[in-house]
């Protein structure tokens, strides 16, 4: 019976949780904390900051999350089915409005207003993660600013737009990065100055490789 | 048989590529959307520019997950229902797996120092891939050198960001003015003489 309560009460955070992300947490805060007790706030808590550093959206990891405490595996996948059930019904009911009637005028033109929109919405949770990323919780400052990622991002915009690889090598590439400054950060003494001179050595080398790969691109275009 | 082989291709590179996309979109859906334009405008050229921000709009409005959203009417585009399926399977396995890995043992995780500066890194990571695609999306639309998309996108970006204005508020408007804008223009079009219904497509 447990399964089923999962069932429903995911299917009632997927079908009211418009605009995704954070306007699921209230919803699951009162289906998963306060209606069900199937997490105390802590763990409730817990459960957003997980979701925050790993992949995929929150309702999801939420899902798999609850299902998972309350009921094992089977839980998960009871309660992420449900969380995705109105989605499916109602986008795939969208997708194909869509495509039955994007070249029409009326649709055409609504489209064509809401694209710059989209652009801006992008741009605005950009801003937030980019802010996140220098600053961390404290404030914006520029003795806040966390050097090695505002590097990291200086670097990821100058591979992006020199480049242009595909995304996911920026991202990996980044986790690669925070990796090296972590071991780094635990060395001292000889240790430490052999790792920064090979890593110093490292980036000049994919600086001159980087350098090899589009003098070749431009020469092939 | 052969347009079978053909279909059944297309079904596991949709899967492969909504579940490679899915497991590097950290910090909310709209990391899905420089990812994607990689993915299917770019490499695959499935789609084109314009649907993935089409795909967004939608996505937004209507309930659930974003990037789950994005992925049926990708999914269903490319594939019709059998796509949106097997790309919403591709989208929700990756959290799903690392998820219950993580359940197991979540205390020891978060407070894990190397996990934290890996995290950490891939977020500044994550910004730039982001400024990228707006940087490049938005001199898309500044190149059209028409006056109200870019005031749209200004005042848009002054409303998400700093006012909080609910966003299916701002689609509903923007649609709004994009259909009075279009409408305008056809009726213009129609004093000014006869003109083909194709170059209204192409606005």
């Amino acid at each position: 019976m447990v399964l089923l309560k999962l069932f429903l009460s995911f299917i009632q955070i997927g079908l009211f949780s418009i605009g995704g992300g954070y306007a699921a947490l209230p919803l699951i805060q009162n289906q998963v904390v306060e209606l069900h007790g199937w997490l105390t706030l802590s763990e409730f808590a817990d459960v957003i900051s997980i979701a925050e550093m790993t992949p995929g959206p929150i309702a999801v990891n939420s899902a798999t999350f609850v299902g998972i405490q309350i009921a094992g595996i089977p839980g998960a996948i009871v309660a992420t089915i449900g969380c995705i059930l109105p989605s499916c019904v109602i986008v795939l009911l969208l997708a194909y409005l869509y495509q039955k009637y994007k070249t029409m005028t009326v649709m055409q033109g609504a489209l064509a207003g809401i694209r710059p929109a989209v652009v801006s919405m992008i741009a605005s949770a950009g801003l937030t993660i980019l802010l996140l990323a220098l600053f961390g919780s404290s404030a914006a400052s520029l003795q806040n600013v966390d050097l090695k990622n505002a590097g990291i991002v200086l670097a990821g915009l100058a591979m992006s737009f020199w480049l242009d690889p595909n995304p996911i090598l920026i991202i990996g590439g980044a986790g690669v990065v925070g990796l090296f400054f972590y071991v780094q950060g635990t060395l001292s003494g000889p240790a430490r100055a052999i790792v920064d001179a090979a890593a110093g050595a490292l980036v000049l080398l994919s600086v001159v490789l980087l350098a090899i790969a589009d003098r070749r691109r431009r020469r092939a275009s | 048989m052969d347009k079978l082989d053909k279909h059944g291709n297309k079904l596991v590179k949709l899967f492969t590529s909504t579940m490679l996309i899915s497991t590097f979109t950290f910090g909310g859906g709209y990391v899905i959307v420089p990812l994607m334009k990689k993915k299917f405008v770019d490499e695959l050229r499935w789609l084109q520019e314009d649907e993935t921000l089409d795909y967004i709009a939608i996505a937004q409005s209507s309930p659930g997950a974003v990037a789950v959203n994005a992925s049926i009417l990708l999914g269903y585009r490319i594939a019709g229902v059998p796509g949106a399926l097997v790309a919403i399977l591709g989208t929700i396995l990756p959290p799903m797996v690392i998820l219950s890995v993580i359940s197991y043992f979540y205390l020891s995780f978060q407070a894990n120092p190397v996990v934290n500066a890996v995290l950490g890194a891939m977020r500044a990571g994550v910004a730039a891939v982001i400024i990228n695609v707006v940087v490049r999306m938005g001199w898309g639309i500044v190149r059209q050198r028409k006056i109200v998309p870019v005031v749209v996108m200004l005042a848009v970006f002054a409303a998400v960001y700093f006012f909080k204005v609910s966003i299916i508020l701002i689609i509903l408007l923007c649609a709004a003015l994009g259909v009075a804008t279009a409408l305008i223009e056809s009726a213009r079009e129609k004093k000014d003489g006869p003109s083909s219904d194709d170059d209204m497509r192409k606005i």
